[in-house]
């Protein structure tokens, strides 16, 4: 694999008729590999790079069922944070937003990391309080947190709605400085083209079919390309983790739902943080191209199409223009709906399965691309090791039978009961 | 998308609130293990084709139905 650097960007230049090569090969499946992996995701390619990087893993297979870069990792908000609360959840996601600030040197790919920071608006005091807890529980981890007043606010967000006829008025906000967004395709293409280059097979338009189970223990997976021995199978196929556990014989805690996302016309650069709303789920970022891209609530059904409905479409809308007023006079350039894995409680899992050798990565509910890096960190050690890594073991598929709950934001598949 | 609400016909989906899987049969009361609560409550089949369903015209009549629905395709069928 070719460096990037500056030094190749003005030599290609240069040389026009020398074309950049391939970010990664396209081999044929090997008859047997040490892990494979299924599922070409973010999570999934992320492990591939972890396994290989801290585990000196190489022969390794990732199984994508249709091209890398064409599931979530391309189809979120792009949001980074690490604004948690609960114990299993707040070292987790620190470690992600740690691994982001040098993802990009890592890979030698511009993974455009921009910590812009995240304001969360406050609606009423009662809700400063409880910033002002969370805040503090961030703080006491490490976690950067400070509370806004309303005269802060003013100053970074001045196009909120500060008036007398304010449906939510403004009374402060929670801020992340260290929060932010990240380039979703770049994080694929980075990790993919890291994988690759350590020796690791990524095999596109490749579906499993079945899993080969003998005695408890997993030997390997039927695929649209034939038969694949492995030593060990990793499954990271958010939205779809139902439909290829129970090939293994699993029934599991998830519900695959639909999450809408936005993206408006361009606009001069307005913008300049990440700011979500304390009335209602919504966040909203500006990207570089200038678009706003925005979100809310799940549209509350389960559903394996990524057709979105209308009704969403209006209700995330209504949430951009209280918050917002000037977004009303904005148009919605295109918007789009992904599957996601929705739990009981909100939280994923990383963790072994009641079949040997087989390991589950999957679950992850709103939080799945701000997860990508350190999901792929202690899945690699989980599958390396054969035991969870410290910072998931609260991340177990058993924890709904032992009282273990992780409710952070209480946002589950139940949402008639939200 | 519409649903057939028994009750007042075709209405868009806005109006409905969904239940979830109407295909798993409740345990009895005072019968059953912490684990067949467990698998009843936490467990779903959540399956990519034909699915069963609970919902409710909250914003209409109000009426609890059950519905089959296609998860690949949205599809709507019968309600009851």
């Amino acid at each position: 694999m070719s460096k990037y650097s500056a030094f190749s960007l003005v030599r290609h230049a240069l040389n026009p008729d020398q074309p950049w090569p391939r970010a990664w090969r396209s081999p044929e499946p090997k008859p047997s590999y040490d892990v494979v992996i299924v599922g070409g995701g973010g999570h999934g390619l992320a492990t591939a790079h972890y396994l290989a990087k801290n585990h000196g893993i190489r022969n390794v297979a990732i199984l994508e069922r249709a091209y890398i870069g064409s599931g979530n990792v391309g189809r979120n908000t792009t949001i980074i944070r690490s604004n948690y609360q609960m114990g299993g959840n707040t070292a987790f996601f620190e470690h992600s937003l740690k691994l982001w600030e040098g993802l990009s040197h890592e890979l030698n790919f511009n993974c455009m990391v921009s910590q812009r920071g995240q304001v969360v608006v406050a609606i009423s005091p009662v809700q400063m309080d409880v910033f002002a807890r969370k805040g503090n529980t961030m703080r006491l981890n490490g976690i950067d947190a400070e509370l806004l007043d309303r005269g802060e606010v003013m100053k970074l967000l001045p196009y909120l709605d500060y008036s007398k006829e304010a449906r939510w008025p403004v009374y402060g906000a929670i801020h992340q400085p260290r929060a932010g967004t990240a380039r979703h395709d770049a994080v694929a293409w980075g990790y993919a083209r890291s994988a690759d280059s350590q020796g690791i097979d990524i095999i596109e338009n490749c579906e499993v079919t079945g899993f080969a189970i003998e005695n408890g223990k997993v030997t390997g997976v039927e695929t649209s390309r034939g038969r694949i021995n492995a030593g060990k199978v990793g499954i990271a196929v958010a939205g779809h983790t139902s439909h290829v556990a129970k090939m293994a014989g699993l029934r599991l805690p998830v519900e695959s739902h639909i999450l809408q996302a936005f993206v408006t016309e361009p606009l001069k650069p307005i913008v300049h943080h990440v700011v979500s709303w304390g009335a209602e789920l919504f966040y909203l970022s500006q990207s570089d191209k200038g678009g706003l891209v925005f979100g809310g609530h799940i549209d509350g059904f389960n559903t394996y199409t990524q057709r979105g409905q209308f009704a969403k479409i209006q209700g995330v809308a209504e949430c951009a223009v209280s918050l917002m007023p000037f977004v009303s006079r904005v148009r919605l350039l295109r918007h789009w709906g992904g599957i996601q894995d929705m739990t009981p409680d909100g939280s994923p899992f990383i963790c072994k399965t009641p079949v040997r050798n087989l390991y589950l990565n999957g679950g992850w509910c709103y939080q799945g691309f701000k997860a990508t890096p350190a999901s792929g960190w202690t899945f690699a050690h989980t599958i390396a090791h054969d035991d969870e890594h410290d910072l998931v073991r609260d991340f177990s598929l058993d924890r709904f039978e032992k009282g273990g709950e992780l409710d952070e934001y209480g946002t589950g598949n139940w949402t008639w009961k939200q | 998308m519409r649903l057939p609400c028994p009750h007042c016909g075709l209405r868009d989906y806005s109006e409905f609130r969904y239940g979830g899987d109407a295909s798993k049969p409740r345990p009895k009361h005072g019968t059953g293990d912490l684990k067949t609560w467990h698998d009843y409550y936490f467990l779903f089949d959540n399956p990519k084709g034909p699915h069963q369903e609970y919902w409710q015209h909250v914003l209409g009549c109000r009426r609890w139905f059950t519905l089959s629905r296609n998860t690949a395709t949205n599809e709507v069928g019968e309600a009851k």
